[in-house]
């Protein structure tokens, strides 16, 4: 059943993105890609990541869709038909999709406990945390304890960014006011 | 969007829910899935459902964007705190087991603290993105 599951959310998956290419309405492609987010949330949620699906509900289909449709306002709804034939570029991904499918056999089956990733720091930190951190929770008590530093990091990425759009966006805005002021 | 009417009553019903959910991801982190990260995205994209439906100026009013900009340091400032208050505990950077008596509740108290900081720096910068994106649109729309 869970087979059923995961190939028709990986089709869906793949027939969005196909759409996605083929569409030369960039609402269409906005949309699409949100659409694209949202199957993405629910294949996590089917792998048991429920906080990355929060995420990617959150950010992937509802941030990003609102801020694509934003820009969209300022520019036009079609995309320009390119000149150039894509023989090089459909080689390139053609080339480097046949070599991630050939890395694929050589991977791990999902949830193999014998899996190298699994065989580092987490058996420690799965036996520890009960006793250490009293937390049910393990993925946070390594986001936030065991991996306090890499989280500080991270949201040290995140304020760049913050701060990045303000000057980018907030500055020109500003100038325009005091413009209006005189 | 005035004359959007059952848009505006269902988002009106719907946008305590988010906030409501998004508090629960943040404080119930540490026993079920989420966590600061997850809780900030969502009461950022309930904030920018409000100021799509209502207007951006509306949005700005009930949330105004200088505090906004403020919130996005508080946040860190929050997270590295937490840091350098365990290290004038005499521990190391980021060594909850400072933060009480009890090795375990200082743990507990350091996630609980941190996972604030960072909600509230992502529901900061996600508002903080909109804003400057919007502000762009009104910007050529009115020039």
């Amino acid at each position: 059943m869970e087979q059923v599951v995961h190939v028709a959310l990986l089709a869906l998956l793949v027939a969005t993105a196909l759409l996605i290419v083929r569409m030369r309405s960039i609402l269409a492609v906005v949309m699409l890609s949100g659409i694209y987010s949202f199957v993405m949330a629910i294949i996590f949620l089917v792998l048991d990541a429920v906080d990355v699906a929060f995420t990617e509900a959150a950010v992937g289909a509802g941030i990003t869709t609102v801020l694509g449709l934003m820009a969209l306002s300022l520019t036009e709804d079609r995309e320009k038909i390119p000149v150039h034939r894509p023989i090089l570029p459909l080689a390139v991904v053609s080339i480097t999709g046949a070599l991630l499918l050939y890395a694929v056999t050589d991977m791990p089956a999902i949830g193999d406990p014998d899996a190298p990733v699994h065989g580092h720091v987490a058996p420690r930190y799965i036996k520890e945390t009960p006793h250490a951190i009293g937390i049910p929770n393990i993925v946070t008590s390594v986001l936030a304890d065991y991996r306090g530093y890499d989280t500080l990091g991270e949201v040290g990425v995140i304020f760049t960014a913050g701060v990045g759009i303000m000057l980018l966006l907030g500055r020109r805005s500003r100038r325009r006011e005091e413009e209006g002021d005189k | 969007m005035r004359e959007h009417l059952i848009l505006r009553v269902i988002t009106k019903f719907l946008i305590p829910f988010i906030l409501l959910f998004g508090l629960y991801v943040q404080f119930h982190g540490d026993y079920g899935p989420g966590g600061g990260f997850q809780a900030g995205v969502i009461i950022g994209a309930g904030c920018i459902l409000y100021g799509l439906v209502f207007g951006l100026e509306t949005l700005r009013r009930a949330i105004p964007p200088g505090i906004v900009q403020g919130l996005v340091a508080i946040g860190l400032t929050i997270y590295a705190g937490t840091g350098f208050i365990t290290v004038l505990m005499g521990g190391h950077f980021l060594d909850y087991a400072r933060l009480a008596h009890d090795t375990q509740h200082g743990h507990h108290y350091g996630i609980l603290i941190v996972e604030l900081g960072v909600g509230i720096t992502v529901s900061a910068v996600m508002l903080t993105i909109f804003y400057g994106f919007a502000g762009r649109g009104e910007e050529n729309a009115g020039g």
